[in-house]
């Protein structure tokens, strides 16, 4: 935004001057950061992905050898299918549940700061202090999950403890923490212009046709932040997997990151889990692209010509 | 899900006559529905609270009770003494403060410098900056690792604070961003007049920018301190020290030990989850505005 007058010619060289002074020093914190703990690493981590190198030991080139190893390694393919499982069903299953609550808290209800307050509290527990108290929860004798169920005369589940429900459960789980997401859609919401419902109710169309016409259109680019941040987010899962389940029943919570974890820091290799942590972040760059591209044709952006 | 949202304002906008009976139903709907969504987001932290009071006697009887019967307070006592919960409590406190002052500092200098300086390749070097938001942690978690360790600084808390330190590094670039946002909406013309006094640009940030900042500067520090708070990887990876664990790493070491100790475990998480709920409450303002801002971003 340069959109700066400049003023005062005959100043002008030496305001200019201590300008720029000042702001390549203000300025120097921020890229020395940069270039050590985020560029830097980064580069390393793509030679170290070259490389067969336990710790302690020196580091062997092997070119590309470390990703030709992944292909066949059957616990990368695995922890990729169990991590896109998880993220394909815990993505859309709390942009949904909090964009519903985030609709109910919209409709002019008394007492919105409680509710919102309400929804938002899990969102606040420390996701060390989350996953001890969901294993009590998903516990298959005394957890309250099967307590409830019992009490009302359902089939109890071994949840977390059996291969097929391990994943889903831990979706159930992720839905708790939709705070953040929730206040993000209600921001949205309250920013929807009223004129637009309106000129539908003028029209004579009911509360169903508001919601398709002016509610979800004008939402999208929320929908759309929520859903690339949702993605990138869930799909580095980590605590669940380290605490709760070790990657378990039988590697069905093996999730990326905690395998990553495994190799480097368990079994050392840390060439191998440079290599896993370098595709992860193409996966990452490529389906972030990939919903930057489909975007075009489903997100709504007049307002951004508007601003 | 989309049938019970029936938006009431239809009798707003045409106040038809007969309109207000569909708008009354409308709305004990629309309570419903909430009532409906905040029992099961209630639920687990009842459940924690009564666990975290009982006898393991009375928990394991079916079907549950959920009041204790004596109430159990010496779980909590047993719980935060059988590990120094206290000790973790001073660590995480010391580890979030010095993280909340580098982040707040060092970010707001240089949204100083990429919003109200004016230097060649600043758009471009913020742009680019800014592209680590979106790096995944994983990616820079083990040469960063493997650069502490040759500098000798495992088991301190250098790495988990000197990032932060340099404008937040990595993930805390989105600091900056928002500080910067916030600096462009303050008049240029008081950096002006305060330059035609002769001031320095350090004192045009520091007095007239600064100040004028709180909103911002408490929704960065909120967040970072949250952050920090919450954080369970970073102790994981450089801390093996007992004495230097933070709540986090605390609270998992204590949950492999205890196992089975349903009412210490419940009040150990307790005791770790009750001092952010307690921030929240007295913060709870800037908590929301914070999550809009981050979300206005696009």
């Amino acid at each position: 935004m340069p959109a700066r007058k400049t003023g005062l010619p005959g100043r002008l060289s030496g305001q200019r001057r201590m300008e720029r002074r000042w702001g390549l020093l203000m300025a120097l914190p921020a890229v020395l950061g940069f270039v050590i703990f985020t560029a830097g690493p980064m580069v390393a981590s793509f030679v170290f992905s070259l490389t067969d190198w336990q710790v302690g030991g020196t580091p062997a080139y092997i070119g590309l050898g470390n990703y030709a190893e992944l292909a066949r390694d059957e616990l990368f393919w695995t922890s990729l299918s169990a991590t896109t499982y998880y993220t394909l069903g815990a993505v859309p299953l709390v942009l949904i549940v909090s964009f519903a609550v985030a609709m109910l808290l919209n409709q002019k209800v008394r007492g919105l700061a409680v509710w919102r307050t309400i929804f938002y509290l899990p969102t606040l527990v420390p996701a060390i202090a989350n996953v001890v108290l969901w294993i009590w929860i998903f516990n298959p004798d005394f957890g309250l999950l099967n307590s409830l169920l019992r009490q009302a005369g359902l089939p109890a589940g071994q949840w977390i403890y059996d291969e097929s429900t391990a994943i889903p459960s831990l979706i159930v789980m992720s839905t708790w923490g939709f705070g953040n997401t929730m206040v993000i859609f209600l921001a949205g919401l309250q920013g929807v212009p009223r004129h637009l419902y309106e000129a539908v109710s003028i029209d004579g169309g009911g509360p169903w046709r508001r919601f398709w016409h002016v509610t979800l259109p004008m939402m999208t680019p929320t929908i759309f932040y929520n859903l690339v941040v949702g993605v990138v987010g869930t799909f580095q899962v980590f605590n669940q997997a380290y605490v709760m389940t070790e990657g378990g029943p039988n590697n069905a919570t093996l999730f990326y990151v905690y395998y990553l974890f495994r190799m480097a820091f368990r079994e050392s290799e840390m060439g191998y889990a440079s290599a896993l942590a370098w595709v992860m972040f193409m996966i990452i760059v490529v389906v972030t692209f990939l919903l930057f591209r489909n975007a075009r044709r489903w997100v709504y952006y007049e307002m951004a010509g508007a601003r | 899900m989309t049938v019970t949202e029936a938006p009431p304002r239809t009798g707003r906008v045409a106040p038809a006559a007969g309109s207000r009976r569909p708008r009354r139903y409308g709305k004990a709907l629309v309570y419903l529905a909430l009532a409906a969504g905040a029992v099961p987001t209630l639920l687990p932290f009842v459940w924690l609270v009564r666990s975290a009071l009982m006898r393991d006697a009375q928990m394991f009887v079916a079907p549950p009770e959920w009041i204790p019967s004596p109430f159990q307070w010496s779980n909590f006592t047993e719980a935060l003494t059988a590990q120094p919960f206290w000790l973790y409590f001073v660590n995480t406190v010391v580890i979030a403060v010095i993280s909340v002052l580098g982040t707040v500092l060092t970010c707001s200098i240089a949204a100083f410098s990429f919003s109200r300086l004016r230097w060649r390749g600043r758009d471009l070097t913020f742009a680019v900056l800014l592209s680590a938001v979106m790096l995944p942690y994983a990616v820079t978690l083990i040469p960063t690792f493997v650069m502490w360790q040759e500098l000798g600084a495992l088991d301190t808390f250098l790495p988990l604070t000197v990032p932060s330190w340099f404008a937040g590094a990595g993930g805390g670039v989105f600091n900056v961003f928002l500080l910067r946002q916030f600096f462009l909406t303050i008049p240029f013309e008081l950096d002006e007049a305060a330059y035609i006094d002769g001031a320095s640009p350090w004192r045009v940030f520091w007095t007239i920018v600064m100040p004028l900042s709180k909103p911002a500067v408490v929704v960065v520090t909120i967040f970072t301190f949250i952050g920090t708070w919450n954080d369970f990887l970073g102790p994981l990876l450089y801390l093996s020290d007992e004495e230097k664990y933070t709540l986090s790493l605390g609270l998992a070491s204590f949950q492999s030990v205890y196992l089975t100790q349903w009412g210490y475990l419940m009040a150990a998480s307790a005791a770790v989850i009750a001092p952010i709920i307690a921030l929240f409450f007295f913060l709870q303002r800037y908590f929301i505005e914070g999550v809009t801002l981050t979300g206005i971003k696009n």
